[in-house]
């Protein structure tokens, strides 16, 4: 007994030191929220188009039935990070031939129509979410918020946050690899 | 003296302060209390620690006005709650559930608590000296008795 007790605090510290190599390690972000979205089917809702816009609206039926995942973009015009955005989305639609559909949060439709024909317009389709109850359904948190959306409409992946720099936009190109959106070739 | 309280009476007026707004607020004031009820329980997904209650964060206050549409519609508490968890998680909630997967969160302070307890009884008693065996024999009382004459009478010689 007296014996085995020796080995306590070899053991205290273990288990200590353990938990703060996990505390302390700088990829984990204690802020981040999990989903409860992901596998599970796309949320009720439906939106308008954007007034004075040619994109036509947002709905949950549009969000099913397509022949590949699609990325679903949450934006504001009033939201300085998402202009960072917009490059690397515009990029993934022009380069890679993804389908992006977006909606604009909580934006004036005359400052949303401004921000896409000064900045182009990559979406095929934005739900205008005046109220943000849309952005309740989806459980967002803030903008930008960014999803991916398999073709029978499970939520696939979920990027809180701007996707912009290397490794944000290297952890989102795994992850439209592994939805199957992207081949897994480098590029 | 005066001029003391009157700065302290500042000070204090931020805490007194509430995040909501009279344009959310419900004119029945007892559902309007149900209300503040349940968004002490639910917690801010932007400033999180804090309650929707309390938040200035954009989407608390839409979740304010939420909880107040459900209840006028006619939902109970814990359907407001439900629905709000539904879309948020967990997480959302100030009281984490009693389930499985939060088994380690409800059960770790306590167990913890008790073993840091055993842990400082077995330190405690061993640390103490062993108690001497007391109490002599009769036979070892006389003995004593006779040595302690012998060197009076020694020490008298």
């Amino acid at each position: 007994m007296k014996r085995a007790l020796a080995f306590l605090p070899l053991l205290i510290a273990l288990i200590v030191g353990g938990f703060f190599l996990w505390g302390l390690n700088p990829d984990r972000d204690p802020n981040a929220i999990p989903s409860v979205l992901i596998a599970k089917p796309v949320p009720e809702f439906e939106l308008e188009p954007i007034g004075g816009l040619d994109t036509p609206g947002l709905s949950r039926e549009n969000l099913s039935g397509n022949s590949a995942p699609v990325i679903v973009n949450v934006f504001a015009s009033w939201c300085v990070p998402c202009r960072a955005e917009h490059v690397v989305l515009s990029r993934l639609v022009e380069k890679e031939g993804l389908t992006l559909f977006g909606i604009n949060y909580k934006d004036k439709p005359e400052d949303a129509v401004r921000w896409l024909t000064e900045l182009g317009n990559p979406y095929d389709r934005i739900g205008s979410d005046l109220s943000g109850r849309a952005g309740i359904e989806w459980g967002l948190s803030g903008v930008p918020e960014t999803f991916i959306v398999g073709p029978e409409g499970m939520v696939l992946f979920r990027y809180v946050g701007p996707i912009i720099g290397d490794e944000a936009v290297g952890n989102f190109r795994d992850a439209l690899i592994a939805s199957g959106a992207l081949q897994g070739k480098q590029g | 003296m005066m001029k003391h309280l009157i700065v302290l009476f500042f000070l204090i007026i931020p805490f007194a302060t509430y995040a909501v707004e009279p344009d959310e607020m419900l004119q029945n004031s007892a559902m309007e209390e149900q209300a503040r009820e349940i968004s002490k329980e639910l917690r801010c997904v932007v400033c999180q620690n804090q309650d929707i209650d309390s938040s200035n964060a954009g989407v608390a206050r839409d979740l304010r006005i939420l909880v107040r549409e459900r209840l006028v519609a006619g939902d109970s508490n814990t359907e407001v709650v439900d629905f709000i968890q539904a879309r948020y998680g967990d997480y959302v909630l100030m009281r984490p559930p009693f389930k499985l997967q939060t088994f380690a969160l409800w059960f770790a302070p306590p167990f913890l608590a008790l073993l840091a307890l055993g842990v400082g009884w077995v330190v405690l008693l061993s640390g103490q000296p062993k108690q001497a065996a007391t109490g002599l024999t009769d036979e070892e009382e006389v003995e004593v008795a006779r040595f302690i004459d012998l060197h009076k009478s020694g020490d008298e010689a």
